[in-house]
């Protein structure tokens, strides 16, 4: 089979792939956008330009670790570019000419002052640059000076600047949202009625990455005191794919997107580019790994699309957006239960205790002597059967055997109890074993019908009230 | 006499050190993090003493090593020892379900011994003594079954006096594990927490059945936890030759001076082929034997040292002469010079399976010392004239539950009850007669 075409097109800013970076420390400076080049990025956001270099405070990030795993979230208190508006121009414009089929996209934030805004967009489109993002996102500093999210959270001002921006730009003008608001789809709706050709999200998270238990200083900390960070990383995926969706889906908005928030995989770029981004931007996960990571994006993409057969990203750019809908409208006659396949299960008792003290009661333990249990197992394979995942881990030493997960003389047996199951997830979510707890469909005693069906229907009396499930 | 070894103290501190050096934070922390936190863990149903295993290493992996140590002595007051000797490939880290799901368990020896040791150069104490109930308790033998009894009995308030043949506390633990594993100031300091309860400890003082009267009659209770004596003899020719030793004392050496002063052959035989023998053979080689030979009458098979030991004796290049049996110890002007064999062909499988000599294969095995390490002997003498005692096969019969014996107000636990166990059988059962005492005490 061909390879597949990864070209991307977004608002008429056309890259080699869908994959560019994420406005921020990696496209500080045409050293590294150059290095990003190389190691085959698409596109770049260049750092946000304004009019004078900022100061920037030293600590300036702070970090979440998960169990062990390493920058699971990211925050930063860093300003916009610490460089000064010519030197960061003269590099962009040496930039372009060098890659001329990449996208060189600068982000932008000014005082709100509309000469101000018509003064940056002209000289930084002299650069010859393919488009301009408008930071209207960074939660922290430069929203004090009415930048920013000070922009970004009010409908008026982000339509405002971005109508004063179109006054002049020639180019394709992105407005990168801010997740800090109760509705985004306001700010976005506001900013396309400005003239947006696109929009960027999500900017970070208002955060406190914690506090330090020894010193008691928030984190991170400049000599003690801390402020109010902006978070990104692998943590914050789910929130924005919920901003995008909701985005692409409103039928008010119809500029594409260009997503962004915790992609480090290439499953994350492609669950964005199914709920409606038709490109991708990446800034944490560059910042820990470096930008080798583009060669597992790209590889990844590619080779999802030969297996599903998409030649293009428009074979499935936005292919989940209308899966995603009210809850009233989900179909309350769809049912499925909890399967533990006994031959993988290892013993853990992690479903037993998640579905007990957390969910509803419905997985059943059961003590089995273990002679019982491995009279079971050797049965079994002299039947010819796939020896269970237990039998293989059956070990003597010294004239003792010994199995994994059995203990005191007994291996406990964990089944669930399909009459109580809700079919909830939480015991497959838990599983440590890969494929080990199967949700099946089942039929249910519920017709098929959403929530606002049931209501019509149950007012009209041709259905009776569901019966509430059964508790301990 | 047989010589003082040839190495170096720096070669002997090299080859004596641990056996697995201790995991630093980092190491402990990402080890932690494979744990998957089960529930109604087999790991803690594995272990003898029923340590919450998946909690302590939590804390572990949350930086709270000092909480870690406290799970695990609430349990295990030898936590430290038992992390370091536990023979965890057959208890918890055999029930580890991650053998099944990453096809290696959970380091939870050494993990344990993070955090005891934590505790340890901390100097941290959990536990205090329970309001004075005014009862007395003997204990007589100061291992770890007695002195785990006389730390629960002194938690739960009852006075309690140990009375102990040696000079120092510990038993086995203190004299007997090989010393990579366990050092004896190691020992000597893990006991310290249990006799600053107010433990009072009567050394140099063996009971024998007249003293035995006389506790019963002074104490509310006693608790006979006396372990096991020296190996079996073989009553064979030439036993009594200078180059034939016994086990015990081949080990107490590296314990009781500067390794230096032990003594060792060139040319090393054992006999027997449990772990006992595989540490005998094993220290053997590590104090500069030139060769070790480990003879057994049975196979590879049947042998009951753990499968991690017989690979550690291999490593150590200790040669295994399978289904021999002993004739007589070779004597040249007095001195040890050689071990007489003969070849036996075995009847079936198993350690029931029996031998039969074959015929004209005698051949001597030269060697110039000779250590004898089968079974532990019982010394269970001072309890002849006991009465309502049931002694089967040497062995001390008990209520599993309570540790009770037939005799009223006489318990017991650990090493006498059975073959020779580890000490983390010998800290339950301590503990199980404790309760037991307590009970009959209330
Ligand atoms: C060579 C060897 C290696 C071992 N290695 C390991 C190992 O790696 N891991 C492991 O877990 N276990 C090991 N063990 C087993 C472990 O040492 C024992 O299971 C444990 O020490 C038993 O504890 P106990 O308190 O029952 O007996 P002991 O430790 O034997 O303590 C009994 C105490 O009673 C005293 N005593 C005896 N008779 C009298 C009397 N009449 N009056 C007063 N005091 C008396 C003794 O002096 C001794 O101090 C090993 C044993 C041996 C022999
Ligand atoms: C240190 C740091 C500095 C950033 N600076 C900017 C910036 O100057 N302009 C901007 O639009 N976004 C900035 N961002 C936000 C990122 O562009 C991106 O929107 C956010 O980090 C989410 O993506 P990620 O999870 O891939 O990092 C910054 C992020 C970080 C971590
Ligand atoms: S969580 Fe999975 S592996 Fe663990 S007991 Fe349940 S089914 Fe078995
Ligand atoms: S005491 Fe021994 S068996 Fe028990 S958990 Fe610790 S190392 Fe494992
Ligand atoms: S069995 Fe293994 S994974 Fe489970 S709690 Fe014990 S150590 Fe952790």
């Amino acid at each position: 089979m061909k390879k597949p075409n990864l070209a991307a097109e977004l608002c008429g800013i056309a890259s080699p792939n869908p994959f560019w970076l994420a406005s921020g420390p990696p496209t500080n400076s045409a050293y590294q956008v150059r290095r990003a080049f190389e190691a085959g990025w698409g596109g770049v956001v260049w750092k946000t330009l304004g009019h004078e270099p900022i100061v920037n405070v030293s600590s300036r990030y702070g970090a979440i670790d998960y169990d062990g795993r390493k920058v699971v979230g990211l925050n930063n208190i860093e300003l916009i570019t610490d460089r000064t508006l010519e030197e960061n121009l003269r590099e962009i414009r040496e930039v372009k000419r060098e890659f001329p089929d990449h996208a060189v996209v600068v982000s932008l934030m000014v005082e709100s002052n509309r000469e101000a805004w018509h003064d940056i967009v002209k000289q930084t489109e002299d650069t010859g640059c393919d488009g301009l993002e408008l930071n209207f996102g960074c939660p922290h500093g430069m929203s004090e000076r009415g930048m920013g999210s000070a922009v970004g959270q009010v409908p008026e001002y982000a339509k405002m600047i971005t109508e004063w921006v179109k006054e002049v730009a020639q180019t394709p003008v992105l407005v990168k949202l801010t997740p800090n608001v109760t509705d985004v789809r306001r700010i976005g709706r506001a900013a396309a009625e400005g003239g947006a050709d696109g929009l960027s999200l999500i900017n970070t998270i208002n955060s406190i990455m914690g506090v330090d238990l020894d010193t008691l200083h928030p984190q991170p900390h400049v000599a003690g005191r801390g402020s109010h960070g902006g978070y990104c990383g692998p943590a914050v995926k789910p929130i924005a794919l919920n901003m995008v969706q909701e985005i692409a889906a409103d039928p008010a908005i119809s500029v594409p997107i260009s997503g962004i928030g915790g992609i480090q995989a290439w499953q994350d770029a492609i669950e964005f580019m199914l709920l409606g981004a038709g490109n991708v931007q990446v800034c944490t996960a560059v910042m820990h790994y470096g930008f080798r990571i583009v060669e597992h994006l790209i590889s990844g993409l590619e080779g999802w699309m030969r297996e599903k057969s998409f030649a293009q990203l428009s074979d499935f750019v936005g292919h989940t957006v209308h899966a995603v809908g009210d809850w009233a409208d989900l179909d309350l006659g769809y049912k499925v239960i909890a399967e533990i396949d006994q031959n993988t299960c290892i013993h853990c008792g992690l479903c037993y205790i998640a579905c007990e003290d957390g969910a509803h009661q419905s997985i059943r333990k059961t003590e089995v002597p273990e002679a019982e249990f491995i009279a079971e197992l050797e049965a079994l394979s002299a039947n010819g059967a796939p020896p269970k995942t237990a039998a293989s881990t059956l070990q003597v030493s010294g004239g003792t055997r010994v199995l994994a997960g059995a203990g005191a003389g007994i291996v406990n047996r964990y089944e669930i109890k399909q009459e109580s199951c809700v079919g909830c997830n939480l015991c497959s979510l838990v599983c440590p074993v890969n494929d080990c707890i199967s949700m099946i469909e089942v039929p249910s005693s519920i017709p098929s019908m959403s929530w606002r069906e049931y209501k019509d229907r149950l007012e009209r009396g041709e259905v009776e009230p569901i019966e509430p499930p059964a508790h301990v | 006499m047989t010589d003082k070894t040839r190495l170096s103290a720096d070669q002997l501190a090299h080859n004596f050190a641990d056996l697995h050096p201790a995991y630093d934070r980092d190491e402990a922390v990402v080890e932690a993090s494979r744990c998957l936190y089960c529930y109604d863990a087999p790991c803690t149903r594995a272990c003898p003493t029923h340590i919450d295993v998946p909690r302590f290493i939590r804390q572990i992996q949350h930086d709270n090593p000092m909480g870690a140590a406290e799970t695990i002595f609430a349990e295990n007051i030898f936590g430290g020892s038992c992390a370091r000797a536990c023979p965890t490939e057959v208890l918890c880290e055999g029930a580890c379900v991650d053998r099944t799901l990453l096809k290696e368990p959970v380091r939870i020896g050494r993990l344990q011994r993070y955090a005891t040791d934590h505790a340890m150069e901390n100097d941290l104490r959990f536990f205090e003594p329970g309001p004075d109930t005014g009862k007395r308790v003997a204990i007589i033998g100061a291992g770890p079954a007695g002195l785990a009894c006389a730390h629960e009995l002194r938690k739960a308030g009852h006075a309690v006096t140990v009375y102990e043949a040696r000079d120092v506390p510990g038993g086995l633990n203190t004299l007997g594990i090989a010393a990579y594993k366990i050092t004896t100031e190691f020992a000597l300091q893990e006991v310290q927490p249990i006799l600053e309860m107010g433990v009072d400890i009567r050394y140099d003082t063996p009971v024998d059945g007249v003293m035995l009267e006389t506790l019963r009659r002074d104490y509310d209770a006693v608790f006979v936890g006396v372990g096991l004596g020296e190996t079996a003899r073989l009553g064979i020719e030439g036993e009594d030759l200078d180059g034939v030793w016994e086990a015990l004392d081949f080990i107490f050496q590296t314990h009781t001076g500067s390794l230096s002063e032990c003594r060792v052959g060139r040319n090393v035989v054992v006999i027997g082929a449990g772990n006992t023998a595989i540490d005998v053979a094993t220290e053997a080689a590590r104090l500069g034997a030139e060769q070790v030979t480990i003879v057994y009458r049975r196979t590879a098979h049947e042998m009951s040292a753990f499968a991690y030991e017989y690979e550690l004796a291999k490593a150590d290049a200790v040669q295994f002469l399978w289904q021999v049996q002993p004739l007589r110890f070779v004597g040249e002007n007095g001195r040890l010079a050689g071990l007489a064999l003969q070849r036996v062909q075995q009847n079936g499988n198993g350690r029931t399976a029996t031998v039969t000599p074959l015929e004209g294969s005698d051949f001597d095995l030269p060697c110039d010392m000779a250590i004898k390490a089968l079974g532990q002997t019982s010394l269970l003498d001072l309890l002849t004239n006991v009465d309502g005692l049931s002694v089967e096969n040497g062995r001390l019969q008990i209520d599993a539950q309570t540790g009770a014996t037939g005799a009223p107000g006489v318990f017991s636990g650990g090493d006498c009850l059975s073959k020779g166990a580890e000490i983390v059988d010998a800290v339950q059962e301590g503990k199980i007669a404790a309760a037991g005492i307590n009970d009959y005490l209330s």
